[in-house]
Order: C-alpha cells, then sequence, then structure tokens
C-alpha cells in the first residue's frame, strides 16, 4: 500500500515533539534576527563613517553568503577558533544572522519613512538619541514594516530544515531518521510538508491580525484621519 | 546695556557655493519680539534653524543668553560645540515649525509630557500638571487627550507652542506658523502668540508671512534679502516709509497678493 495510516499514526508523536525543536529554532533564530536588525539598521543610519560602513559591509556580506554555508561555519570552523557550540545554537545563531540582515534592510525602510520633522522636533525638544529612537522614531518606524518583518518570520521557519544538515532533531532530522529506519519516507515527508504548510498559513493570518493591531494602536491613533 | 538674549556673530552659512546667510550680525534684547520678513531663498528661516541648531553654521559664533551656543570654551579657546554641550545649552530655546511636527502616536498630553519628563526629569504627575495647564492656556484644555490626527491644523499647532513652552526656553522660534493652515485658522494660533507676548517673560523671533501680524505686534522687523538684513528697525517705519527699494518691491509685492 502506497499511504500506510497505522505508520502514520506511530510516527506523529515523534514528528510532534520534533516539531517543537523547530519551532524552538524558529521563535529564537526570529528574535535575534528582530534584535539584530534594529541594531544594524540603527547603526547603518550612524553619522560616525566607520561605523555605518562596518554595519553595511557586515549586511552585504551576510546577505551574499548562503545560510547553509554560514550555518556550517559556526558548527564546524568556529571550534577551530575555540568557539564550540551545540548544533542547535549554531543552527539559531545562523540563522538570525541571516535574517537579522535582512530584517535590517526592512527596518532602515521604516526607519528612512518617519518624518524628518519628527527629528527635528525631537532636537528642538533636547531629547536624547535614545529617547528619540525608543519613544519617537521606533514606534511610527515599525508598524508599516510588520507584515515584511513577518514575511522573514515564515521564511525563516520553512528554512530551519537547514539545520537537519548539523544534525539537529528537527521536524526534517526527524522524518529522514524515521525513513531510514522504515524504508519509508512517504508517511514522514508528507506529513512534514503539511506541517509546515499549516503552520506557514496560520503565521500569515497571525501577522495580518498583528498589523491592523499596530495601525490601530500606534499608528493611527484614535482612528480618525 | 544689558547682554542681548540672543546674538549673532558674523554668522555664516553656506550649502557648498550657495551662500545662505553672508556674514550676519543680529542682537536682539531680552523680551524682544522680532519678525523676520523676506523673500524666499533669503536666509530667513535658516536664522531660526541655526539658532535651533538643527543646521551647524560654517563661520561666526551664536551666542545665547551670553553664551556660547554653537561654540564651547576649550583652553580658553572656543572651540565647535560637541553634541554634550549643545544638549546643555539647547534647552533655552524652543521651536515651533510650520508643518507642526507633532508626534502622531501620542496624545496631546503625551506630546508636551514626553520631554519634561525624560530631559527635565519631571515627575510624571508635575508633567502632566504642567502639559494641561499649557493645553488650558492655548485654549485646548478639552482636547487634551485626542490625537493629532483627530485636530486641526490650527489646533494641531496651538498644541505644538504648548509642547514648546513645557520646556520653560527663554526664546521661542516661529517659524512660519501659520502658512500651513487654512485661512480661517490662523487667527486661532496668532492670537494665543499674542497671548504668549503679554503673559510670558519670552524672546521672540518669527520668520512670517503675515505683514498685519508682525506690523501690530514686533518691536523690531528684520527685512532679509539674499543672506543679509537689507533693512530693520521699528514695524511702523519698516512698513510705512521703507528707506530701501527692495524692501518696497517685496513689501508691494506681498500687498498685492493679499
Amino acid at each position: 500500500m502506497f499511504w500506510d495510516w497505522n505508520y502514520v499514526w506511530e510516527i506523529t508523536p515523534t514528528l510532534l515533539r520534533a516539531s517543537v525543536v523547530t519551532i524552538q529554532a524558529t521563535l529564537l533564530g526570529f528574535v535575534l534576527a528582530a534584535v539584530l536588525g534594529l541594531v544594524l539598521a540603527i547603526l547603518r543610519m550612524s553619522k560616525t563613517g566607520w561605523i555605518s560602513v562596518t554595519a553595511a559591509g557586515f549586511v552585504e556580506f551576510i546577505r551574499s553568503t548562503p545560510v547553509l554555508i554560514q550555518i556550517f561555519f559556526i558548527f564546524f570552523v568556529f571550534p577551530e577558533f575555540g568557539i564550540v557550540l551545540p548544533a542547535m545554537a549554531a543552527g539559531v545563531i545562523a540563522l538570525g544572522l541571516h535574517y537579522g540582515s535582512y530584517c535590517s534592510e526592512v527596518y532602515r525602510a521604516g526607519l528612512e519613512n518617519v518624518p524628518k520633522g519628527q527629528w527635528e522636533a525631537s532636537t528642538a525638544l533636547n531629547l536624547s538619541p535614545y529617547i528619540t529612537f525608543r519613544d519617537i522614531i521606533i514606534p511610527q518606524a515599525i508598524p508599516p514594516v510588520v507584515p515584511a518583518l513577518g514575511n522573514y518570520l515564515v521564511a525563516l521557519f520553512k528554512e530551519t530544515p537547514l539545520l537537519s544538515a548539523i544534525a539537529v532533531l528537527e521536524l526534517m532530522q526527524t522524518a529522514k531518521i524515521l525513513g531510514s529506519q522504515s524504508f519509508r519516507y512517504v508517511e514522514p515527508i508528507t506529513l512534514v510538508g503539511g506541517f509546515f504548510l499549516v503552520m506557514s498559513l496560520v503565521a500569515a493570518a497571525f501577522i495580518r491580525q498583528l498589523e491592523a493591531y499596530l495601525n490601530r494602536t500606534l499608528r493611527n491613533p484614535g482612528g480618525a484621519r | 546695556m544689558t547682554t542681548p538674549m540672543v546674538k549673532f556673530d558674523n554668522v555664516t552659512k553656506s550649502y557648498g557655493a550657495l551662500t545662505v546667510l553672508d556674514s550676519l550680525d543680529l542682537e536682539i534684547a531680552p523680551n524682544e519680539k522680532v519678525a523676520i520678513i523676506g523673500p524666499s531663498g533669503s536666509g530667513k528661516t535658516t536664522v531660526l534653524r541655526m539658532l535651533m541648531t538643527l543646521e551647524r553654521i560654517n563661520d561666526g559664533v551664536i551666542y545665547v543668553d551670553g553664551e556660547p551656543l554653537t561654540h564651547m570654551q576649550k583652553n580658553g579657546t572656543l572651540v565647535p560645540a560637541d553634541e554634550r554641550y549643545l544638549r546643555r545649552v539647547r534647552g533655552n530655546i524652543g521651536m515651533v515649525f510650520q508643518h507642526f511636527n507633532l508626534f502622531p502616536h501620542m496624545s496631546a498630553m503625551k506630546n508636551c509630557m514626553e520631554a519634561p519628563i525624560h530631559v527635565l526629569g519631571l515627575a510624571k504627575k508635575e508633567a502632566a500638571d504642567r502639559a494641561a495647564e499649557l493645553l488650558d492656556m492655548v485654549g485646548l484644555g478639552e482636547k487634551k487627550d485626542q490625537y493629532p490626527s483627530q485636530l486641526s491644523g490650527g489646533q494641531q499647532q496651538r498644541v505644538a507652542i504648548a509642547r514648546a513652552l513645557a520646556m520653560r526656553p527663554k526664546v521661542m522660534l516661529f517659524d512660519e506658523v501659520t502658512s500651513a493652515l487654512d485661512p480661517e485658522l490662523v487667527g486661532e494660533v496668532l492670537n494665543v502668540i499674542r497671548k504668549l507676548g503679554t503673559e510670558h517673560n519670552l524672546t521672540m523671533l518669527m520668520v512670517t508671512h503675515q505683514m498685519g501680524f508682525a506690523r501690530e505686534f514686533a518691536d523690531r522687523v528684520c527685512f532679509f534679502y539674499g543672506g543679509k538684513i537689507a533693512e530693520q528697525g521699528a514695524p511702523d517705519k519698516i512698513f510705512s516709509n521703507p528707506e530701501e527699494e527692495r524692501t518696497r518691491q517685496f513689501l508691494s509685492a506681498v500687498l498685492e497678493a493679499g
């Protein structure tokens, strides 16, 4: 028989446990990406030349090399320099770095779209750069870019199977192990694909809700225009 | 003679080859109300922007209340001010912008509380009291919890005035504050400025196209032309009996346009 339901029920608990690892890797990686991206975007706006050039160079470097190579580099090459990381940590850092550099471009667009008058009003009120970013600029820059950041969350989620290359026991790696034990690949691989499809759709719906919420509360409070 | 509140000492500002202000000397006494008029591109807005430290100057020194603003003392000589020094001296100056520049994600109250809390270190309660009092003063006590998008242009500009006043500046700068308003909203903003003039000890500099208001309100009118003060004096003299041909031409062009 091409599709064996008994086998599906047998492997489902194992795959569900592995899906927890996939979700953990996604969320940790994205938190890192979101924070790092914002930091990089702000550094790129620095008036000090070497800071903005270094940040821009870092972003270009990371974006122009494949994430799989970055994963391998952190896991296999860093130990040569005395930095030994568990596979999960190496994978999360690589995904966070890679998507952080993409997110920084998104943040940059958001930051640049805040009208110049907002900066000038902040200067005229003598607000420090930190307070200006925290209270004035970032609350206006982020809501419009939430959809773009959300797309990267979904993209990062769909890249987590790459972590199977360094033997993180996430969904893909687990499915491969199940397949090699039973010589049945149809069910585990199909289930994993289905899981990614469902989760991506759920995440996209969640992002739409979040976007609507942010538009209401931050960007256009009071609702009138 | 008392120390001038604002003093431009031989100030030059240029963008590349374009000289916007050419060796400007200007002294403004404490409490004096000065209106700056002139054709576009004459450098009048630049005067305010330099004083607010939004633009760096190329040459000369600006003093506020006897202290250098654009420069600081270092080993007995004046060197260009760094960011830290600017943060200390800039507090003497407040500015109201043509396009209001209110923070759209904050209520009128919060707009007026943000800087007093984070710059002056006021307690929240104290900042709220001060903001409420100022919003009352500009006639918006009822609207204090509204967001900028819920207010008319004139109301937004009055919030912006209250926001600047909350920092208790010694010098207030008004940069074409009624130019972006529908005509019927101009009066309410000018009334607030009139009130400030009589009730507060403030030195005021305003760039304006409201010639009637400049004539009635200002102690002195400066006519800018080509990056220099072409003519200055009491409003009556400038408007009724200007000496310079350029001033006459400008005024008749403005009056003709109505």
